[in-house]
């Protein structure tokens, strides 16, 4: 019997031969914490009796969640990973590095074939380099962080077979939505996901990121996607590591095969209060909006600023309108500033805030008011997720949410002919 | 001790950001303070309404969203003995047996607020006592038992040395 992805990555890395359903013991080849997680793991690490990391150079931490610190809870929190992070001689990325899931693969800590761990469930992200990487809570971190080791019980997969070309003023952020809506926020649960099709193999890396990041949104454990050309020149240019790519059977077994057409997909847009409450840009133009959001673990990479400049230049934005710019790294924002993103934001209206998760898990830079709404571009419109339970938060791209900043209603990308 | 149904307002994928709010988790650290706000954005006088031993019951996909770990164990601090649903998202399971806090899948629909319930998890039964019904649940997993019978992953980890269910 032919295998899945999953099946023969955890099979690797429990030296034994494993398929859906199995439980087994597996060594992890990275694992990391942020700031609203690490306080957790430091605490059942310290539990646990042990002194050392597994390894040094295969954990991290990262301080993205609340950064810099908006208040003395957090402040502490920080003080505490900080001291965590001498104390064990192990990496910390601080203020202003970035959003952990774009630091992990950016600096090379993975590699196509790695099994990954990240108390974040948004740790599915790196599936799209081939890297069946999955969030656990933070005492399963501080158990790998000690061991090296985790248990694992071995998911089914789906298959999703994307077909056709992108629309212009579409993109994976919309394919991964409108893939939402279908399977369910709880379509995928204890699942992995393979991606394939001809719509997935015309995507850059950065917008392959953008889909394997919400698989967790419909419940999977893992969104995998094969490492083809762009994603072995993406790795090797950033991780030391030699990259083991993993391809599934031809025979291997799927619990489904769910096809997508996406050559008519109109840009698309998730309504309050879920993420699988999807509908088409064409029916939401009435929508008032009082804040606009970019970035995040989804869309806050250098082509997302991209897009959204492009749509931005030489305007100003609504008068009514709040426009919040997160680069998602360091490197990203670096790289903005060299391309002239940055001066065009700044021009246009926009607060182009520190590298990190922004305003997306409700803390800081930008708590919405009562009654208010946002157009964001990250992953979850949870209510209360943006910090106020009375507020109402849309999901969308990068150049909608651009759009619909330019207006102050929740507006059409497409009508930016010329500058798509 | 006996176990009273607590039911929630809403019923399905009720995220951890629900069960407890990034406002609050992020800056507090203490289990005891997170236990007054429990699912303070959806049904906010739901906290006061805990008493100790009491089942929480919920609908399909509890526990979805964030990883955090502060969801199970604020739950475990208000007083609930167990949470039962028709199904729970992967990462909040993981992390309520992890911090010894007994999850069961079952069919929800016949449990009413402050009905008096029996689980049964050796058998896989669960007894709505006012109602006279009895039903089967799914089986608890091997592997969870073995974690709530050593009181959580940390000391089945250091009471063996390693795990210990292969």
């Amino acid at each position: 019997m032919g295998k899945t992805i999953a099946e023969k990555i955890l099979s690797t890395h429990a030296g034994k031969d494993l398929k859906a359903g199995d439980v087994a013991i597996c060594n992890v080849d990275f694992c990391f914490g942020q700031d609203g997680t690490s306080s957790i793991i430091i605490d059942s690490f310290k539990k646990l009796g042990v002194e050392k990391a597994f390894d040094k150079n295969k954990f991290c931490m990262v301080i993205d969640h609340s950064a810099p610190s908006p208040n003395i809870g957090v402040s502490e929190i920080h003080k505490k990973m900080r001291t965590f992070a001498k104390t064990l001689d192990v990496g910390l990325y601080d203020v202003g590095c970035g959003v952990c899931h774009q630091l992990v693969p950016q600096n090379g800590h993975v590699t196509c074939g790695d099994l990954v761990l990240g108390a974040d469930s948004h740790t599915c992200t790196y599936g799209a380099i081939n890297v069946f990487s999955t969030g656990v809570g933070s005492t399963d971190l501080a158990i790998a962080l000690a061991s090296g080791k985790n248990w694992f019980k071995v998911p089914e997969t789906i298959k999703v077979i994307v077909k056709g070309s992108l629309p212009k003023g579409v993109y994976s952020k919309d394919i991964i939505l409108h893939i939402a809506k279908d399977i369910g926020s709880n379509g995928a649960t204890y699942k992995s996901v393979e991606f394939y099709g001809d719509a997935i193999s015309a995507l850059s890396v950065d917008q392959r990121l953008t889909i394997s990041n919400m698989a967790v949104e419909i419940g999977a454990k893992a969104g995998l996607m094969e490492a083809d050309a762009k994603v072995l020149k993406w790795v090797r240019e950033r991780s030391k590591k030699e990259p083991m790519p993993v391809k599934a059977d031809p025979d291997a077994k799927y619990t489904a095969v769910k096809t997508y057409d996406i050559s008519k997909l109109s840009p698309q847009i998730a309504k309050p209060h879920a993420v699988d409450n999807v509908a088409n840009v064409e029916g939401l133009k009435d929508v008032k909006i009082d804040q606009a959001f970019v970035g995040t673990c989804t869309n806050g990479r250098f082509e997302d600023l991209q897009v959204a400049a492009r749509i931005l230049k030489g305007r100003t934005i609504h008068p009514g309108v709040r426009f919040v710019i997160a680069p998602a790294s360091k490197e990203i924002y670096m790289e903005a500033v060299r391309a002239g993103l940055i001066d065009i934001f700044v021009k246009s209206g926009c607060a182009v805030v520190a590298p990190g998760c922004g305003p997306c898990v409700g803390t800081h830079n930008g708590v919405l008011a009562d009654g208010e709404v946002a157009i964001s571009t990250a992953n979850r419109n949870f209510k209360g997720r943006m910090g106020n339970p009375n507020s109402f938060i849309y999901l969308a791209s990068p150049a909608t949410v651009a759009a619909s900043a330019l207006s102050g209603r929740i507006s059409d990308p497409r009508e930016h002919k010329g500058r798509l | 001790m006996k176990h009273f149904a607590r039911r929630l307002k809403v019923q399905d994928n009720i995220n951890t950001d629900y069960v407890i709010s990034g406002r609050y988790k992020f800056k507090i650290q203490d289990p005891k303070e997170l236990a007054k706000h429990i699912f303070e954005d959806i049904d906010p006088d739901f906290a006061s309404r805990v008493t100790k031993g009491d089942i929480l019951v919920a609908g399909e996909n509890f526990g979805c969203g964030s990883s955090r770990e502060q969801a199970p164990q604020a739950l475990k601090q208000a007083g609930f003995y167990a949470v039962v649903a028709k199904s729970f998202a992967r990462i909040f399971y993981r992390n309520a047996f992890n911090i010894g806090l007994l999850l069961v899948e079952s069919e929800t629909d016949f449990i009413d607020d402050g009905d008096e319930l029996d689980l049964d998890i050796d058998n896989g039964k669960l007894k709505n006592k006012g109602k006279g019904l009895i039903l089967n649940v799914k089986p608890v997993p091997d592997v969870m038992k073995k974690l709530l019978e050593d009181g959580g992953v940390i000391e089945h980890f250091k009471k063996h040395g390693g795990f210990k269910f292969e």
